[in-house]
């Protein structure tokens, strides 16, 4: 990972982040509900994580907020009236046949970048993701670590308002977990909303500004992560901190 | 023993690159290379086409496309031959027995075959990616040519498997070609009657060039199967 380049600052100094809001989103599937109905803001500077135990509805959240699915009940909105630049890095990459390079510069043509500013701007992202060396390499026979990376590379490119990451570090091992997780405080610190998915709780407690708690496809707790690590409100929070079993 | 030496004179026909055989094989190619680019040019988006939009009838037309693949070569020739012949609705443009006509009927074969493995290749693409196209916030129309490079190898693969069909294929080019001599003769064609005169040698000649282009096809198939595979990942 190479160094930053912007100083250090309070994401909240740079730009208001734009907030998002749940207002009474429930999400079925063949009449069976699978999340909600939930009602919450996420306003602060974040990053916000999402936790909760496998089958919670995290996924299911992180898709209807970043606008893959549509809720069918109630509705997902921005404070900005429209919809923000979003990005999202899914749990398994989802990387083109193509080299490295051209996964970003396919990426910003897309964005409908000028196509003078693609090359020097995927070129950029890429070295900042530690992959400069890698640009000409196939995206998918790069290792898992790098696929991840190159991922956060493309969504870096395309300088999201909002980036929605879902278990980003699931699959990597310890060092390629710690590259993205400093990655995740690069958009922090560039101003980006950060909105992400986790199960595991020193992960979360690395990141976290907020915690969004969900189990059994309910938000059961909203909280800053210091009173949350403290001691959550919720009982469901409260099991899962105590790594028992729960519905 | 007659055979042997039928063999022999074909080889020499080969070997010393006989103007008649020659000429067929290049006029087989220019047909089949023709019909291929014609119905790649059609058939890869309207696969693509197949696979990214949903409308009604669509089960219908997907049946329909993967039925065209196994269309007998002479149904495709009588369908062409109608539209072709004097009293036909295109009889005006005077293609009969032309090749022209030929390359027609083999895009009216080749075209299911390569809509049809592109859309199955499509979709499959299409069902990996779409959660990252939706969130790149792409239209249908921009993930169309997205999707057809990110095919581009299994395009090509197709690609092979519909010039296999329309080079071996005879009874189509037979009914609208009418196999005339320096102007519809191709290769498929030529060893119809070469063999039905009794020639055995130009027969076989034309059927040694024949089966090694047909090799040749397979092996480039097999050739770009590993590579993707190496490469891509």
């Amino acid at each position: 990972m190479t160094s930053l380049n912007v100083p250090m600052m309070d994401a909240a100094l740079i730009a208001p982040l734009p907030s998002l809001h749940f207002d009474d989103v429930a999400f079925s599937h063949q009449g069976e509900l699978l999340l909600g109905p939930c009602s919450f803001t996420l306003g602060g500077v974040g990053p916000t994580l999402v936790m909760g135990p496998n089958g919670a509805g995290k996924s299911l959240m992180l898709r209807l907020a970043h606008g893959l699915i549509s809720p069918t009940q109630g509705s997902v909105s921005w404070s900005c009236g429209e919809r923000p630049r979003q990005a999202m890095v899914f749990q398994q990459p989802v990387l083109l046949r193509r080299s490295a390079l051209a996964n970003l510069t396919h990426a910003l043509a897309v964005n409908n970048t000028p196509r003078k500013a693609r090359m020097p701007l995927a070129r950029e992202a890429l070295a900042r993701f530690g992959l400069a060396a890698r640009a000409d390499t196939p995206a998918r026979v790069l290792s898992g670590g790098e696929q991840q990376r190159l991922a956060l590379a493309r969504a870096w490119a395309l300088s999201p308002s909002v980036l929605f990451l879902d278990e980003p570090t699931s699959a990597l091992d310890p060092a390629a977990t710690k590259a993205v997780e400093a990655a995740v405080q690069e958009f922090h610190q560039r101003g980006t909303r950060i909105v992400m998915t986790t199960h595991d709780l020193h992960q979360a407690r690395r990141l976290a500004g907020d915690v969004l708690f969900l189990s059994g496809g309910k938000v059961r707790e909203h909280t800053s992560a210091e009173s949350f690590f403290n001691g959550p409100a919720s009982k469901e929070a409260q099991a899962f901190m105590a790594g028992e079993l729960i519905e | 023993m007659e055979n042997n030496n039928a063999l022999y004179v074909a080889l020499s026909l080969v070997l010393n690159l006989d103007a008649t055989l020659y000429q067929i094989v290049i006029l087989s190619l220019q047909v089949s290379l023709l019909a291929v680019l014609v119905a790649a040019v059609i058939g890869f988006p309207l696969g693509a086409a197949v696979a990214l939009w949903r409308f009604p009838g669509r089960g219908g037309a997907i049946i329909a496309l993967n039925a065209m693949m196994g269309l007998p070569p002479v149904v495709a020739g009588l369908t062409v031959y109608i539209l072709l012949s004097r009293a036909g609705p295109l009889g005006e443009w005077g293609l009969l027995f032309t090749p022209s006509a030929m390359v027609i009927a083999q895009v009216v074969l080749v075209l299911p075959i390569l809509a049809a493995l592109s859309r199955q290749k499509v979709d499959e693409l299409l069902g990996e990616y779409q959660e990252q196209f939706i969130s790149l916030n792409m239209s249908r129309s921009r993930m169309m040519p997205t999707l057809l490079w990110d095919a581009r190898f299994a395009l090509l693969t197709i690609l092979l498997a519909g010039f296999g069909r329309a080079s071996a294929e005879v009874g189509a080019v037979m009914m609208v070609g009418g196999n005339i001599e320096g102007v519809t003769r191709v290769m498929t064609t030529a060893i119809v009657l070469e063999t039905s005169k009794g020639d055995l040698p130009l027969a076989l000649g034309l059927g040694i060039v024949l089966l090694t282009l047909v090799m040749l096809v397979n092996a480039g198939a097999y050739v770009v199967g590993e590579l993707t595979k190496r490469r891509m990942g």
